[in-house]
């Protein structure tokens, strides 16, 4: 098989990464010869058992927990479902939750079913965002009640990069007695997270959006948050997760997660500088384009432009002619018939949300790619804005 | 990913007939940015009613400028009153069929040609004096009843897949629904829109799975120098037998399940395998 990762240009970490050469060699021997099962009282298996105990604890350093406080599940999905799933059987009188109007589908579409299939016995307050993307902390706090359950809020939004303020909003909930979970499926390998001093109940990550493998995914729960199983089974991870463990693919992800805190420093020097040549090329070099999130407080390696009068599946499909990988919240990409919700709750109007494009960088990316795509954008608007009915020059 | 037509891509990187004819004896406009496609049809026609010139401008998807492209092309060298009968599985025909998600696209392509003939001959689009019935998408029942007519609709999904309608916030599908009903009843053919799961019996399906083979299966193998031949039908189990080119062909296991399993379960029965017959 050739490495098609040679001919394209990669601009969509936020959608997934490729894996890190160095994490795919330490998962070969998982999935050939060493097969044992960590739970066999062998020393065939126990050693993967030990494998697996490196990894958690190379997990646990990245973010700044306890080997403890980790636990393995197959996606970042169900890290969320299983927080918050797990907050609402502990204090099971109450039946209110915060979330944002501009959360992740996994963490969206799960308070819309709580909702529904329950017949509204669960209320939903989702936070507002302003024109930047950002949210009122003080509609936070009033939202907070005596029948709050939990709050969950992403720690950074995957279409913008933008960054909320999770650490604040934490406190803010425990000092009332609520749970508050974070999907920083985003965040993680791209910011320096400590947990060890906040008061985070629970976050997400996911291995695949840090050059670790598909599959696998972690839940991170506070020592002393009490916890109920989403997957009851085996006495794996402590009982707290049943299912004989993915054990290449969390052996990947402790190596990813070394990685990540490695290339920590770069991510936020390099990959943060790639990332601005590129929105200055963009904004600059294309009329009538504009940047949608906050112009600050966002991850380093995402930018989210939208291109007015244009539509962004056309836009990818030409790129994909240049072999540039990005996305688009449009709708006709979204497969639904609408934008996405992230743009329009930010109030983005219409015409700009069907053409905004992601770029998501990542430490693989390099000054001559940034280059190749500033210099590729802006004949591919052109043309497209020439064949647009709203377009009426500049 | 959507998977596109070879026709598509084409029309889609290489368009036919962008811009906007000058002295135009007709132009249409549908759609809108905040719908998130939208089309200006114009055209000229001569002195005989034949079409000479036709040019769109389009914003859209791939598949919303591929339609528009092809549209222009077909409408060409037609009299006004044959562009009028172009329907919009015309247009889809043309590409080699499109995404069922995306044959709102064709859609548009159709409605855009009515405008621009509707202006060219001063008279009022009939559709939009129907009753708006999607709000998000300003789509009218006149516009559902005829797409469900026209491309033989048989849910609400469908109805949206072609008209956009009950795409955005849904509100209106039990509306969507109540056209569907009255629409399809009044067809003559009633359809129930829940057909209970088929029940056949062995000799009905052996009979069905013949014909199948015959008509669909046999003449494409053919060409390749093959053939198959139906051994036996065992409940749900269907055995059969490759001949000629077939039997000695690496792919013969892909053209069982990709291709026999797959035309039998669409025309027979969805539950059905198909088995090579051991040797």
């Amino acid at each position: 098989m050739t490495n098609v990762r040679d001919e394209i240009v990669y601009m969509d970490n936020n959608a997934t990464t490729m894996v890190a050469p160095e994490v795919v060699e330490v998962m070969i021997p998982y999935l050939g010869n060493l097969y044992g099962n960590p739970s066999s009282m062998h020393t065939f298996g126990g050693l993967v058992g030990q494998d697996i105990s490196d990894a958690r604890r190379k997990v646990a350093d990245l973010i700044g927990a306890t080997p403890e406080e980790v636990i393995f599940t197959s996606c970042g999905t169900e890290s969320d479902s299983t927080a918050i799933l797990s907050a609402l059987r502990t204090f099971p009188e109450k039946r209110h939750i915060i979330t944002t109007r501009v959360e992740h589908p996994a963490v969206k579409s799960l308070c819309e079913n709580l909702e529904m299939v329950t017949g509204h016995k669960y209320r939903v307050t989702r936070l507002k965002v302003d024109a930047e993307g950002m949210i009122d902390i003080d509609e936070y706090e009033a939202a907070l009640t005596e029948d709050t359950v939990i709050a969950s809020i992403m720690w950074a939004n995957n279409e913008t990069g933008n960054i909320y303020p999770v650490e604040k909003m934490a406190t803010m909930a425990k000092q009332r007695g609520i749970l508050f979970h974070t999907d920083a499926v985003q965040a993680v390998g791209k910011i320096p997270l400590d947990l060890k001093n906040l008061d985070i109940d629970f976050l997400s990550l996911s291995g695949h959006k840090l050059h670790g493998p598909k599959g696998v995914g972690v839940l991170y729960i506070k020592r002393g948050t009490h916890f109920v199983p989403f997957l009851p089974g085996g006495h794996q991870e402590h009982g707290r997760r049943g299912g004989t463990e993915n054990v290449a693919s969390i052996v990947g992800l402790g190596k990813a997660c070394e990685l990540a805190a490695a290339n920590m420093e770069e991510e936020n020097t390099r990959v943060k500088r790639l990332r601005d040549r590129l929105e200055e090329g963009l904004l600059s070099g294309v009329s009538q384009s504009r940047l949608n999130g906050h112009k600050t407080d966002r991850l380093p390696n995402t930018t989210n432009i939208s291109f007015e009068f244009v539509e962004g599946e056309a836009i990818l499909l030409h790129m994909n002619q240049h072999k540039i990988c990005a996305s688009s919240g449009s709708a006709c990409t979204s497969g639904s018939l609408e934008p996405s919700h992230v743009l329009r709750a930010m109030g983005v109007p219409f015409t700009a949300a069907h053409g905004s494009i992601r770029f998501s960088l990542s430490t693989y990316n390099s000054e001559e790619e940034i280059d190749y795509v500033v210099e590729k954008m802006p004949p591919i608007i052109e043309l497209l804005r020439k064949m647009s009915p709203f377009w009426k020059g500049n | 990913m959507w998977e596109y037509t070879d026709k598509v891509q084409q029309h889609f990187l290489n368009p036919q007939n962008v811009g906007e004819v000058e002295k135009a004896s007709g132009a249409g406009e549908v759609g809108s940015l905040a719908c998130g496609d939208a089309l200006k049809l114009s055209f000229k026609a001569d002195a005989n009613d034949i079409i000479i010139e036709a040019k769109f401008k389009t914003f859209g998807c791939a598949s919303a400028i591929a339609s528009s492209s092809v549209l222009t092309e077909i409408m060409i060298g037609k009299s006004v009153d044959e562009a009028l009968k172009i329907t919009n599985e015309d247009i889809a025909d043309a590409l080699g069929g499109l995404p069922k998600e995306k044959m709102h696209c064709s859609v548009m392509g159709r409605e855009a040609l009515e405008a621009a003939i509707a202006d060219y001959r001063g008279l009022v689009l009939p559709m939009a004096e129907g009753e708006i019935v999607c709000e998000c998408f300003g789509v009218t029942d006149l516009d559902v009843i005829r797409a469900v007519n026209e491309s033989n609709l048989r849910s609400v999904e469908e109805i949206t897949n072609f008209t956009k309608a009950g795409g955005g916030c849904g509100k209106c599908e039990d509306r969507l629904r109540e056209i569907l009903r009255e629409a399809v009843g009044k067809k003559a053919e009633v359809v129930n829109l829940d057909p209970p799961p088929k029940r056949m019996t062995t000799l009905q399906k052996i009979k069905q799975i013949e014909e199948v083979l015959e008509r669909e299966v046999r003449p494409g193998l053919k060409k390749d120098g093959g053939d198959i031949e139906l051994i036996d039908v065992d409940g749900d189990f269907v055995t059969v037998s490759l001949r000629g080119a077939c039997k000695s062909c690496k792919k013969s296991q892909t053209t069982i399940k990709e291709y026999v399993e797959k035309k039998l379960r669409e025309l027979v029965l969805d539950n059905l395998i198909v088995e090579e017959e051991s040797q």
